[in-house]
C-alpha cells in the first residue's frame, strides 16, 4: 500500500529501494499435532545443522571482511544453535503434547524471552534480538524459506528498525545500505551520528514504520526534508529521481569547492574545519578540503585498552596528526570522559547524574597525573605544527585558571628538560555549559579562543537528555534561547578580540551555517563529509542580508517558528 | 558440591559474546553446574538460560557445581569472571 509518513531528516541524500527490516519479531507458525514426534524431532535436528552451516557461511565471510566483532556474535548465535539444554526442552515439548517442531519451538523461546521483559538493562534488553534472529533462523529452515539475513540482500537495502544500537550497526553491510529509516531517535542518537558519518541518507522519528513495512516493500527516502514512501507510485519515484540527479549534480558542484576559500557573497572570510577522533580521519578531512581540525577527541586514544596511554605514545599520535595537517591549525581537545565515556581502567563510582557529574576537566583536574602526561604530550607535540590546546566543560573561572596554571607548571618542566616547545600555543575552552555562556566576556579576557560545544550546551541549557527517546523532541537545535546564547557568546568574544568556532552538530545544519557566519563566527567545525556542503552554504549567502533574517529569529518564542522561517529564507542547492 | 559467589564486574553485563565463553567452559566439565541469581536458578551449560539471566554489572551470582570434577570447573569459572570475559 502507498504510504507517505515524516520523520527527522538526519543524514541527507536521497535512496530510492526496498526495506530490510533488522530485529524481526518472532515469526508466525501454525500449531499442528503430530503423531511421530521420533519423526518431527529428527526434523528438528537436522534442521539444526544446516542452520549451523548457514552461520558458519556467514562467519567466514565476515573473517575475510575482517569484521571481527560481529564474528563474535555469529560464534555465540552458533552456540545458541547448539545448545543442547534448550533443544531438549523442544523435543519434550514435541514429544509431550504431539506437536509440530516449529510450534514447540516457538513456544519454547517465548518462555525464555518473557524473562528479557523484565531487564531494567537497556542493553541486555536489546540482546534479545540475538535469540529472535536464531530462532527465525531454525523457523526459516523448518518451513523452508530461504534464509535471508541482512548480508544476502540486494545492494540497494534501506535498513528499517524500531532502533538500532551500536552493536546492530556493526551487522550491517554498509557497502549495500543506501538508507536508514529508524522509529525512534533524534538528530544526535548514535544511528544519526554513524550515518552522516558513513555519508548514508537516513530518517529517524518514523512513528509506525515497523509495523507498517514489509520486507521487501519498496521505499523512497530524503534524508534532507525527513519524508518517508512505501511503495511509492510512479509519479513519486519520477519525482525523487530527478531530485536525485539535482542531487548529484550539486555533488559535483561540491567537489569543485575542495580547494577554494569559504568566502562570503560580499566577501566575509571564513574556516570550516572538521571533527576527528583519530589519525586516520585526517584523510577524510584533507579529500574534502577541511581547513584544519576544529575538534580533535583525544578520548579515543584512551578506549580499548586496559591502562593510561603513555607520554610518548600520545606525543606520537599528536605529532602524527599535526604533521599531516601540515601548518593547518590542530585543535586538540584534552581528555573528556564521565558522563556516558566510562574508561574500564579509570574506576569512577556509580553517580544518579554523570552528565552533571565527574567528568572531563573535572576528572583532569582531581587527576594530576592522568592531565600532566597529556598537557606535556601536547606541549612536546606542538613544534611540529599548528598546535592548540582546548579544554572541555569549564563552567568557572577558577576551573580554567587551575588547568591553565597546569599548563605553566609543564611548560616550565619542558623547558627546565630543554625540550623544544612552542610557547605561544594557543589556549581555549569548550563553550558547553550555560554558566560558562553567561559569563564568556569574563572567560575571554582569560583565553586565546572559544569553541561552542552545541550538543551539550543544548543539553544542559535546556534541561533535555539526549539520548533519552521520551524527551528526544525536546532536544532541539533550532531552540531560541540556544541561539540567543551563541549570538551573545560570539559578541563577546569579539569585544576581546578572540576568535570564536562551532563545534557541535549545529554547526553542520546547513540551515544554521548562514546564520552563525551573520553572527560572526570565525569557524564552523563539522564532521569531514558536511565541510563542502556548508562551504557551499556560505560562499552562497551574503551575511550582510543574512543579518536581517538574524535580528528577526532572535526574537521568535518557538523552535518551529525559527526553524520554518529558515527553511523558507535559506537557500539550500 | 562446590560453590562460588561472585560479583559480575563485566561492564556490559553477560551479554551473547561473555555468556558465549561462559557456556563453552561450562560444558568442558562432567559436573552439573548452576547459577543462582535472585533466588532463580540457571543452567551454566545452556547459552539460551545464561542469556535469559539478565545479569548486568554488579549483579551477584552464586555458581554451583556437582560432580567428579567440581573443584576445576568452579576454579576454571571463577578465572574467567577475574578476567572479565577478556573485554
Amino acid at each position: 500500500m502507498n504510504m507517505n509518513m515524516r520523520g527527522i531528516g538526519v543524514s541527507p541524500g536521497i535512496a530510492n529501494g526496498y526495506v530490510v527490516k533488522k530485529s524481526e519479531p518472532l515469526r508466525i507458525v501454525e500449531k499442528k499435532v503430530v503423531v511421530d514426534s521420533e519423526a518431527e524431532t529428527k526434523k528438528l535436528n537436522n534442521t539444526r545443522e544446516k542452520g549451523i552451516e548457514q552461520i558458519e557461511k556467514t562467519i567466514f565471510r565476515l573473517m575475510q571482511d575482517n569484521r571481527a566483532e560481529e564474528v563474535q556474535i555469529f560464534e555465540a548465535h552458533k552456540a545458541l544453535v547448539n545448545d543442547d539444554v534448550f533443544f531438549g526442552e523442544v523435543e519434550q515439548k514435541i514429544k509431550t503434547e504431539n506437536v509440530n517442531a516449529e510450534w514447540a519451538l516457538k513456544k519454547t523461546t517465548e518462555q525464555y524471552l518473557k524473562s528479557f521483559e523484565s531487564f531494567e538493562d537497556e542493553y541486555l534488553k536489546e540482546r534479545e534480538v540475538d535469540i529472535i534472529d536464531v530462532t527465525n533462523r531454525i523457523l526459516n529452515i523448518l518451513i523452508g524459506i530461504e534464509e535471508s539475513n541482512l548480508f544476502d540482500l540486494s545492494d540497494h537495502m534501506v535498513i528499517v528498525a524500531k532502533d538500532l544500537a551500536p552493536s546492530d550497526f556493526a551487522q550491517i553491510d554498509l557497502s549495500k545500505t543506501i538508507g536508514f529509516v529508524i522509529e525512534k531517535g533524534s538528530r544526535t542518537s548514535h544511528v544519526s551520528i554513524m550515518a552522516r558519518s558513513f555519508g548514508v541518507p537516513a530518517v529517524v522519528g518514523v512513528g509506525e514504520i515497523f509495523t507498517k513495512a514489509k520486507n521487501g516493500d519498496a521505499v523512497l527516502l530524503d534524508g534532507e526534508e525527513g519524508s518517508v514512501i512505501l511503495n511509492p507510485t510512479k509519479s513519486e519515484i519520477d519525482a525523487y529521481q530527478m531530485k536525485q540527479t539535482r542531487l548529484r549534480e550539486f555533488n559535483i558542484q561540491l567537489k569543485v569547492l575542495k580547494n577554494c576559500r569559504t568566502l562570503s557573497k560580499d566577501g566575509l572570510k571564513f574556516k570550516i574545519a572538521a571533527n576527528i577522533g583519530a589519525p586516520k580521519d585526517i584523510d577524510d578531512v584533507l579529500e574534502n578540503g577541511g581547513e584544519g581540525i576544529g575538534l580533535y577527541r583525544t578520548e579515543f586514544l584512551y578506549w580499548d585498552r586496559d591502562s593510561f596511554p603513555s607520554e610518548e605514545e600520545q606525543f606520537t599520535v599528536y605529532k602524527t596528526v599535526v604533521e599531516k595537517m601540515d601548518g593547518k591549525p590542530v585543535v586538540i581537545r584534552t581528555l573528556d570522559i564521565g558522563g556516558d565515556k566510562k574508561l574500564p581502567y579509570l574506576d569512577i563510582p556509580l553517580e544518579d547524574n554523570p552528565f552533571l557529574g565527574y567528568r572531563a576537566i573535572r576528572i583532569c583536574l582531581g587527576n594530576k597525573q592522568i592531565f600532566n602526561t597529556q598537557l606535556r604530550a601536547l606541549m612536546r607535540a606542538s613544534k611540529y605544527g599548528n598546535l592548540k590546546i582546548m579544554f572541555p566543560m569549564v563552567s568557572s573561572i577558577e576551573e580554567l585558571r587551575a588547568a591553565k596554571a597546569e599548563l605553566k607548571s609543564v611548560t616550565d618542566e619542558l623547558k627546565r628538560e630543554k625540550i623544544e616547545i612552542n610557547e605561544k600555543v594557543e589556549v581555549g575552552m569548550m563553550v558547553e555549559v550555560p554558566a560558562a555562556a553567561i559569563i564568556a566576556d569574563l572567560f575571554a579576557k582569560e583565553v586565546d579562543f572559544f569553541s561552542i560545544g552545541t550538543n551539550d550546551l543544548i543539553q544542559y541549557t535546556t534541561a533535555v537528555d539526549r539520548g533519552n527517546p521520551k524527551i528526544a523532541h525536546l532536544y532541539n537545535q533550532f531552540h531560541p534561547a540556544v541561539l540567543r546564547l551563541i549570538q551573545r557568546i560570539i559578541e563577546v568574544a569579539h569585544k576581546e578580540k578572540i576568535w570564536v568556532g562551532i563545534c557541535g552538530e549545529a554547526a553542520a545544519e546547513p540551515k544554521l551555517a548562514p546564520i552563525f557566519a551573520a553572527m560572526g563566527v570565525d569557524e564552523l567545525s563539522v564532521n569531514p563529509k558536511s565541510i563542502l556542503k556548508i562551504r557551499w552554504m556560505l560562499n552562497n549567502s551574503s551575511c550582510h542580508e543574512m543579518e536581517e533574517v538574524v535580528a528577526k529569529i532572535l526574537n521568535m518564542p518557538t523552535a518551529e517558528e525559527i526553524e520554518n522561517y529558515l527553511q523558507d529564507k535559506v537557500k539550500i542547492m | 558440591m562446590v560453590s562460588l559467589g561472585l560479583i559480575l564486574d563485566n561492564k556490559s553485563g553477560l551479554h551473547a559474546r561473555p555468556a558465549n565463553l561462559f557456556t563453552k567452559e561450562a560444558a568442558k566439565y562432567r559436573s552439573s553446574i548452576k547459577v543462582f541469581k535472585g533466588g532463580k536458578e540457571y543452567n551454566a551449560k545452556s547459552i539460551f538460560s545464561v542469556l535469559s539471566m539478565g545479569a548486568t554489572q554488579g549483579t551477584e551470582l552464586t555458581i554451583v557445581a556437582d560432580g567428579e570434577d567440581e573443584e576445576l570447573a568452579i576454579k576454571a569459572l571463577k578465572d574467567l569472571f577475574e578476567q572479565n570475559f577478556g573485554e
